[in-house]
């Protein structure tokens, strides 16, 4: 019987947070592995840029006091970590006052939107044209076609958002350039805005569908083959079932448990993604904030941002593999 | 096979499909291997071309030219007249960008970047997939539960986030830091295939018939085990590479990848930023992006191949 052991739930959540550890770990140790620190090299850059800085060494010096950086080592890392547990990342460099969180704040919905849209879209659509691949009872047209669309599926989003973008907004203009909203428009629950809002992001969400809808549809013909092969397909066509009801209710249901797990795996790459097709299209989500913030240098946002980036995957990722026990009678996880 | 001797009663015909397999199964001969692949070939055609093109271009074009202001600024490429009335010429045939750079000596130059970064990455992760895999595989017990958690915790992980963060502290990063780097995260795939591999392969008969005969683990595992492990192998090096190469193209895309070199990323990171996309300068981004593209799309077409190598069940129905 499915269900969620205790075991398996401590495994599950162990990871979650072994992961955020790891993950931020790795982000304080190698800079600190490399030569020289922030400070002086941003004093350093100051430097470069007017030609001379006065009193260079005494502002170094009074930094690196001030951010604790002469402090030791360990007491650093604890400083780090209890700073990120309360996600406290500090100020912006580039817009001073304003703190790390709320930038954060305001980009988060946007990316959140744009993936959750542009995720449900691809999911169906892939396993559905995957399903569609092996299934008998498809035309050949479609058959044929499947394949040659999904060549274009390898590509990055990132490259496909730079396409779409000169395509349909720069020589067709159907859509706008940049942006989640028209500028001017107040957000607000008003039919302008949601127009508004759907015309900027169809092309960002566009880009994410065309390239990774062919992953699920592969996946998804590896998986009907398999479940084709089996004897209880026999037994279903041989009892005279209609051929739709075949396919959803003894292929298509089988077919689409593995995809949910290689979703969780595919998650990260999924996220990187849509950072990247914020920044072509400049959407106003997380993508767009990390962009400027490394023209800007502004370091505690790059941090911020990714760190709750990477909180978000783990999280989705901790999610889905409880609810699937749950949706898949055949597995149970009291052994493992 | 199995399952066609048992349906094969006498007295009762084979049903069409099969006896067109088996007439097929009948036809051996040295191009009947699974190894000559429709997707395979023309993937692997396709990535010879795009290395060709960086490796032969070097002898039969100057290189230099991928250097700032080493061409006149913001050419078209031959033939095409650009926003200001300037005509293309052979001289920079596919044009030049905003600090006077040649597209085909950057494209030369930084093709071959990307696939170096894609291999090395790939290289490493994998050598730690091996290792890692077979020990979670042979060893069992607690290894097996040390490396199952930590690939678990790695392969959730962003990587493309966690370099953000790591390459905009260095600044200066080379081409091999650079796939070093994200090497930290290629191994988890390799690791997990090649475990659930040796797991199924050391109950089966051959496995068992060596250990028998007195063979030891090590030889098992090289003589044995990984001929057997070869397609599925090259298809997560093939993988892991895409995979390695995309993460390095988005880092470069941001404006974190090598700046002392050419690279693909690099070069539509200089596009963008510099506004090429409303400067209709569309031979400055559309290039690399289409070459990084068909490069993209050989990489999956190998990998469909060696799929199809991997597991004939696919290869079978593809062709009916």
């Amino acid at each position: 019987m499915g269900g969620i052991t205790l075991k398996y739930f401590l495994r599950r959540l162990a990871i979650f947070f072994l992961t955020i550890w790891i993950a931020a770990t790795v982000i304080w140790i190698i800079p600190r592995a490399a030569p020289g620190d922030p400070i002086s090299a941003m004093v350093n850059r100051m430097v470069r840029s007017a030609g001379y800085v006065e009193n260079s060494d005494i502002i170094i010096e009074g930094w690196k006091e001030r951010f604790g950086l002469n402090d030791p080592l360990p007491v650093q890392y604890l400083r780090y970590m209890s700073n990120l547990i309360r996600l406290d990342f500090g100020y912006s460099l580039a817009y001073f006052p304003t703190t790390v969180s709320e930038i954060i704040g305001m980009a988060l919905p946007w990316t959140l939107g744009l993936l959750l849209i542009a995720v449900t879209i691809t999911f169906v659509l892939g396993n559905f044209l995957g399903a569609l691949m092996v299934w008998r009872g498809t035309p050949r047209l479609i058959r044929y076609l499947i394949p040659v669309g999904m060549l274009f599926t390898s590509v990055p989003s990132i490259l496909a958002a730079i396409f779409l973008l000169y395509i349909f907004a720069f020589l067709l203009n159907w859509f706008p350039m940049n942006g989640a909203y028209d500028i001017g428009l107040k957000p607000g629950l008003n039919a302008k805005f949601i127009v508004s809002v759907i015309q900027h992001g169809t092309l960002p969400a566009l880009s994410i569908v065309l390239v990774s809808f062919g992953y699920w549809a592969l996946g998804m013909r590896g998986m009907m083959i398999t479940v084709e092969g089996e004897d209880y397909m026999q037994l279903a066509r041989a009892k005279g079932l209609h051929p739709f009801y075949v396919l959803y209710r003894y292929m298509v249901r089988n077919a689409i448990l593995p995809q949910i797990t290689a979703f969780a795996i595919t998650l990260g790459t999924l996220v990187s993604g849509q950072i990247l097709v914020e920044y072509i299209f400049a959407y106003q989500g997380m993508g767009t904030i990390i962009y400027n913030a490394i023209t800007t240098q502004d370091f505690p946002v790059i941090q911020g941002t990714s760190f709750i980036l990477i909180v978000m995957t783990a999280l989705a990722v901790f999610i889905i593999d409880l609810i699937y026990p749950l949706i898949d009678p055949r597995i149970s996880y009291e052994r493992s | 096979m199995a399952i066609i001797n048992t349906n094969e009663k006498p007295g009762v015909p084979a049903p069409p499909g099969m006896r067109r397999a088996a007439k097929h199964m009948g036809r051996f001969n040295q191009w009947d291997t699974p190894w000559l692949n429709n997707k395979l070939l023309l993937g692997a055609g396709i990535i010879s071309l795009i290395l060709l093109l960086g490796l032969l271009g070097r002898l039969f074009w100057n290189t230099e030219l991928a250097l700032t202001a080493s061409s006149p600024l913001n050419l078209p490429p031959v033939g095409l007249v650009n926003s200001r009335g300037q005509v293309g010429t052979w001289e920079h045939p596919l044009g030049t960008e905003n600090s006077g750079r040649d597209m085909l000596a950057l494209i030369i130059v930084g093709a071959p970047n990307s696939f170096l970064v894609g291999v090395i990455a790939a290289s490493v992760g994998m050598s730690v997939g091996i290792i890692l895999g077979f020990s979670a595989g042979f060893i069992g017990g607690r290894v097996d539960d040390v490396i199952r958690l930590l690939s678990d915790v790695t392969v959730t992980i962003p990587a493309l986030m966690v370099l953000i963060v790591i390459q905009s502290l260095l600044k200066q990063v080379d081409l091999t830091t650079m796939a070093l780097l994200i090497a930290a995260f290629a191994w988890p795939s390799p690791t997990r295939l090649i475990r659930a591999q040796v797991l199924s392969m050391r109950e089966s008969g051959y496995v068992q018939m060596a250990k028998l005969s007195g063979s030891s683990t090590f030889s098992i595992m090289f003589r044995e085990i990984m001929p057997n492990l070869l397609p599925y192998l090259f298809a997560s090096f093939i993988g892991n590479a895409t995979g390695a190469i995309l993460t390095a193209v988005g880092l470069e895309t941001l404006g974190l990848g090598p700046q002392r070199i050419p690279t693909l990323g690099g070069t539509i990171y200089y596009a963008i930023s510099s506004a090429a996309l409303l400067r209709n300068m569309w031979w400055w981004w559309g290039l690399p992006t289409l070459l990084l593209a068909l490069m993209f799309i050989g990489l999956l077409l190998i990998n469909l191949g060696f799929d199809e190598i991997a597991n004939p069940r696919l290869r079978r129905s593809s062709q009916s």
